[in-house]
């Protein structure tokens, strides 16, 4: 792998003006958000589809459109998971090629979060800092805290108080420290925008922000290569922050100008997926609108994707609405059902925000969005056993019973 | 007067200070009265119709302003007056670039 940076430094994406490289995420002129400034034409000559296909099926395949300096200090083992052809879910559905990529199994915290955390710790390590921290609702907090762990630096984690204790456990088993937060998600990121420069603290999603989310690309990336260098007529995303989807589409436009993908993969069509609890982004989508309106309490079970004011919503909707998509915001009772319809049929057991993705899907066919003889993925991202909570109640109970013969058979003749 | 939370690249314009102190009634007249001791601070808060700009967030006491009165939400001289960056990422490519 060639041992280069790439990424030339960071660039405001509204007025462009330039900036070195360093742990800033704001424009200073305009408080347009910073992005990465990679030399295209020199990525286009150092990769191709050869050259990928030699090296491991990790993200790190991928390193020329990442934006480390050298070998990732961390997650070096991160991503290269399953791309699963759903063909029973793809029954019930209605449709003939449904595709499930599924980070629920991503190496080490079953999250994509580990992605976007081996990114932001990796660069964190290159910049000087030796303190990570973030704003999370729980799969980012397990990330940063296991990453962190492996590296034997500090994690300060802050998190709403309202998180599943799942969640939480799962971050201090690493050693972490965590703060609960009395508020939303929304209170914890500004509280960490506000405390990013005082403590000299890497906040992987504030500060360290631009290289941060140019992990998500790495989904992306894979699932094209494990479609043979192509991408899918639908895809399918939950949003929380809205990154997701902007990333998608970045990854594929960027596969396409450096000649990896042919220039009708940008056809695909992104479609964001919300629970009706929180749901900004979809119902901007759904009501044609521009303009984000921030949920002030988001409510229900998917409390991953809970966030009233998303840092991307302006982004996402443009990415869904450039690429013909749609928005779905979906209920409590579907979310539960296509947790349910999605384990059933395909043994994989994801979260809420998978729960999400699954129910919109089955939206977007009923409403024609999509239709059969396309080809569909399924963004799934996290993983069921951290929220349990919503199953409970929902499926039964099971039978008490002797260590008897007869009252076996008469359970096994129902 | 109410105190004003600068963010980072704001600071530049007040001496490198974190909080500075600002007359004004309304959270719009604080900003008025900010632009006097501190010029070309307003234009970075808001765009050239006077609206507060799409990345910016400003919170009263706490309480995102767009949940209360905008530029109008009312303050008192003991209320604090945050400025935070909205916190976004890049997005795709431009075609031709």
């Amino acid at each position: 792998m060639s041992n280069v940076s790439t990424a030339r430094g960071l660039r405001c994406r509204e007025c462009h003006h330039q900036y070195e490289h360093g742990a800033v995420h704001v424009c200073e002129l305009c408080f347009g958000p910073l992005e990465l400034d990679y030399d295209y034409d020199r990525i286009a000559g150092l990769i191709d589809r050869d050259k990928l296909a030699a090296r491991p099926f990790t993200m790190w395949r991928y390193a020329e459109l990442l934006p480390l300096s050298g070998p990732p200090a961390v997650g070096s083992l991160v991503g290269g998971t399953p791309l699963v052809r759903a063909a029973r879910l793809a029954e019930r559905l209605g449709l003939d090629e449904v595709w499930v990529k599924n980070d629920a199994v991503c190496y080490p915290s079953l999250s994509f979060k580990d992605r976007v955390v081996s990114v932001a710790i990796s660069k964190a390590i290159e910049l000087g800092f030796d303190h990570v921290a973030c704003a999370s609702t729980g799969n980012l907090a397990n990330s940063v805290a296991a990453n962190a762990a492996q590296l034997g630096i500090k994690a300060t984690i802050l998190v709403p108080r309202s998180l599943e204790p799942v969640k939480i456990l799962a971050t201090q088993v690493y050693g972490a420290r965590v703060i609960a937060i009395e508020g939303t998600y929304d209170d914890v990121n500004r509280l960490c925008a506000e405390a990013a420069d005082r403590h000299g603290w890497g906040f992987v999603n504030v500060n360290l922000r631009p290289y941060y989310s140019e992990g998500s690309k790495t989904y992306a990336f894979e699932i094209a290569d494990q479609l043979g260098w192509r991408t899918p007529d639908h895809v399918i995303a939950p949003m929380a922050g809205g990154s997701l989807v902007t990333k998608i589409g970045k990854a594929w436009a960027e596969l396409t100008k450096i000649g990896i993908l042919p220039p009708r993969a940008q056809a695909t069509r992104i479609h964001g997926a919300q629970a009706a609890g929180c749901a900004p982004i979809s119902d901007a989508v759904i009501a044609g609108r521009e303009l984000i309106i921030p949920v002030k309490e988001p409510k229900g079970i998917a409390r991953s994707l809970a966030i009233g004011n998303p840092a991307d919503g302006f982004y996402a909707v443009k990415t869904i609405t450039s690429s013909g998509g749609s928005g779905a915001s979906v209920s409590d009772p579907e979310i539960i059902a296509g947790m349910r319809l999605l384990a059933e049929t395909e043994g994989i057991f994801t979260e809420t925000a998978g729960g999400v993705t699954v129910a919109a899907a089955q939206r977007l066919v009923q409403s024609g969005a999509i239709r059969r003889g396309e080809s569909v993925v399924l963004c799934i991202t996290g993983q069921g056993l951290k929220t349990t909570d919503p199953l409970v109640g929902d499926l039964p109970k099971p039978p008490v019973i002797s260590p008897k013969l007869s009252e076996l058979t008469a359970l096994a003749n129902d | 007067m109410a105190t004003v939370r600068i963010p980072t690249p704001l600071r530049k314009l007040t001496d490198g200070k974190e909080e500075v102190a600002a007359s004004g009634s309304t959270v719009g007249e604080v900003l008025v009265n900010l632009e006097k001791a501190y010029p070309g601070i307003r234009a970075r808060i808001c765009d050239e119709s006077g609206a507060v700009r799409k990345f910016v967030n400003i919170f009263a006491n706490d309480e995102d302003i767009r949940f209360l009165q905008n530029l109008d939400t009312p303050l008192k001289d003991s209320d604090e007056v945050s400025i935070v960056p909205a916190i976004a990422g890049g997005c795709q490519p431009e075609a031709n670039r």
